[in-house]
Formats: structure tokens, C-alpha cells, sequence
């Protein structure tokens, strides 16, 4: 199944802003930063076509994934 | 026409205690009406951090016109932070950064009180810190010591404008006390956020600052729309800036 995957700041070092990724069904978000590279601990905000989801849901075809890491600093 | 009449009335008579120069203010009007300026001259405001964030954010307070700044952090400056933090200069090394706050504000606007707290926010300090003030800003740099301060604000029923920076990303939101913001923004409590890798320019704090100081205001005039539940991520080195529904 085809979903998109959307990437903010500097998870985009080395990678597309924005892809396709084709995935199996019943990927997780879990499946898409194992794929591209993403420590786990690199995910802070992690969205399903907008919503807050955990980063073991079950993604559907054509969802679209977007991925923020942890900005802290002052 | 009478409500004319009225804002020509100097501060004065409707408080003849105590004399304000609101000359220093008449460029404020007619962003803010002259009741919505009373109303800062009037706001308790505590900010937690004084570097980066915290010192542009305390001085734009200072100017609007807040009267009473609480101004927390038990750092003292070093070279790093000449970079980037407003409070800073190369005599200041090796030296408070609350009690800097303090002397800055003397000079920009001596009708502004700033009360210096020279300690580190922790558990045991951040309710009696935080007490007394209608908004609290956080402008720490560290992820830990936020969700400390956002479960002292929901404790004492309190409205946090929260924000943090890395590099050319920003962002900040308005967190009121049963919101628990910081849990949607940060899905794991981590003390590894990505301003370690990136550090901070002199230009992020500033933006970020002022979109804080502009919640503050908004929270106290009561007017406009707030980051209420919301994300404003900015990327500056890519023009993005996105208000995200959390």
C-alpha cells in the first residue's frame, strides 16, 4: 500500500522533505523510521493525517505520516 | 464620542496614587487600547529561563509595560551564550543572568519591577516560584524541567506560554492548565532534543520570543486567537511555518 510520508526539520538531513512509501499492510509508523534511518528517540511528534497517533498504529493505504523530532532548546 | 473623551483622560485620574508616564507608552495605542495597557501595567508575569528566550522575552515585557516581571534562573552567563542571548556582554561573564535581567530592565523601564530568583526551577521550588502571577513563560532549555513546570502551572491552575528552539526550528504554544500540551509535543520526556546537535543562532530566540511575549499579552487583554491546543512550528530555513492542530 502506498503512503505518504511527510518529514520536518532536521529529519530531512539526508532524506526527501516528502516521499511515497510503499508498505506492506499492517505497517506502523515503527516500519517507516526503521526504514528511513530514524532513531526512535528522534520521533517527538508523530501525526496520522493530522491526529496524534502512538508509533505502533496500523497504518491504512494512502494515510499520510508526519514526523516532527524533539526541539527543546531556549 | 464620550468613549473618546474618556481615553483622554490621563492614567492618573482614574489612579491618582501613583503617577505612570504613559507617554512611554502612547506607541503601544492604538495596538492596544489605553484599558488594555492598564491592564499590563497592572500583570504579574513569571518567566523561567533568562537566556535565549527569556532575555528577549523579559525586555519586550518590560517595554509593553508589564509592571511586575518574576525572572528565574540559577545560570550564571559564559561565552557560549554571547551568541544569542540579549542579557549577555563580555562584562557579564560569570554572572547571574536573573540578577541581570533585573539591572537591564532598571535602565529600559524603572516602572517595571523585576524580582530576581537566582535558583534553578526543580520540583520543590516551581509552585512557590510560579504563585502569585497571572501567565508563566517558559522559556527553559531543557525538556524535563518543562513538564515539571507544566504539571506546577496545572497545579496551580495557571496559563503556560511555552516555547523552544533549535537551530532554524521554533516553535511555541499556549497551554492552559488541564491541557498537558507538552505530552502531545513530546511523545517520550527526553533530554535529547535536537538544539544539542544544532545549538541556537542569534535570530531563532528573538522570533521565538516575540511570538511568546504576543501570547502573553493576548492571554491578559483577553483578545485574539491563541496557540490554544495548537503548534506553531517554524523552519526558517525552509519559510515553513505551520500552526499544527495537536
Amino acid at each position: 500500500m502506498k503512503i505518504k510520508v511527510k518529514l520536518f526539520a532536521t529529519l530531512r538531513i539526508n532524506r526527501e522533505k516528502e516521499m511515497l512509501m510503499d508498505l506492506p499492510e499492517g505497517a506502523t509508523p515503527k516500519d517507516i523510521i526503521g526504514q528511513l534511518s530514524i532513531p526512535e528517540e528522534d520521533v517527538a511528534i508523530l501525526f496520522i493525517n493530522g491526529r496524534g497517533r502512538k508509533i505502533d498504529t496500523i497504518i491504512a493505504e494512502n494515510d499520510t505520516v508526519s514526523i516532527f523530532p524533539p526541539v527543546g532548546g531556549g | 464620542m464620550i468613549q473618546l473623551l474618556l481615553k483622554m483622560i490621563p492614567y492618573q485620574f482614574f489612579h491618582p496614587w501613583e503617577v505612570v508616564d504613559l507617554n512611554r507608552y502612547s506607541r503601544n495605542i492604538s495596538t492596544l487600547s489605553q484599558e488594555e495597557n492598564q491592564v499590563l501595567l497592572q500583570s504579574k508575569v513569571c518567566v523561567i529561563g533568562c537566556g535565549g528566550l527569556g532575555g528577549y522575552t523579559i525586555e519586550m515585557l518590560g517595554r509593553l509595560g508589564i509592571r511586575t516581571i518574576t525572572a528565574v534562573d540559577g545560570d550564571v552567563f559564559d561565552e557560549t551564550n554571547l551568541n544569542r542571548q540579549i542579557l549577555s556582554d563580555e562584562h557579564k561573564i560569570g554572572q547571574s543572568k536573573a540578577i541581570a535581567a533585573q539591572k537591564r530592565m532598571a535602565v529600559v523601564n524603572s516602572d517595571v519591577k523585576v524580582i530576581p530568583i537566582v535558583e534553578f526551577l526543580n520540583e520543590s521550588n516551581a509552585q512557590s516560584i510560579i504563585s502569585g502571577h497571572q501567565v508563566i513563560v517558559d522559556a527553559l532549555d531543557n525538556i524535563p524541567t518543562r513538564f515539571i513546570l507544566q504539571e506546577a502551572c496545572h497545579s496551580l491552575q495557571l496559563p503556560l506560554v511555552y516555547g523552544a528552539i533549535a537551530g532554524w526550528y521554533g516553535q511555541a504554544s499556549t497551554i492552559f492548565p488541564n491541557d498537558k500540551t507538552l505530552n502531545k509535543i513530546y511523545r517520550i520526556n527526553t533530554s535529547n532534543g535536537k538544539e544539542k546537535e544544532l545549538g541556537n543562532p542569534a535570530f531563532t530566540p528573538a522570533l521565538i520570543s516575540s511570538i511568546q511575549v504576543s501570547e502573553v499579552v493576548k492571554i491578559l487583554i483577553n483578545r485574539g486567537d491563541l496557540l490554544r491546543n495548537k503548534l506553531l512550528f517554524i523552519n526558517m530555513l525552509d519559510h515553513e511555518y505551520d500552526v499544527i492542530d495537536l
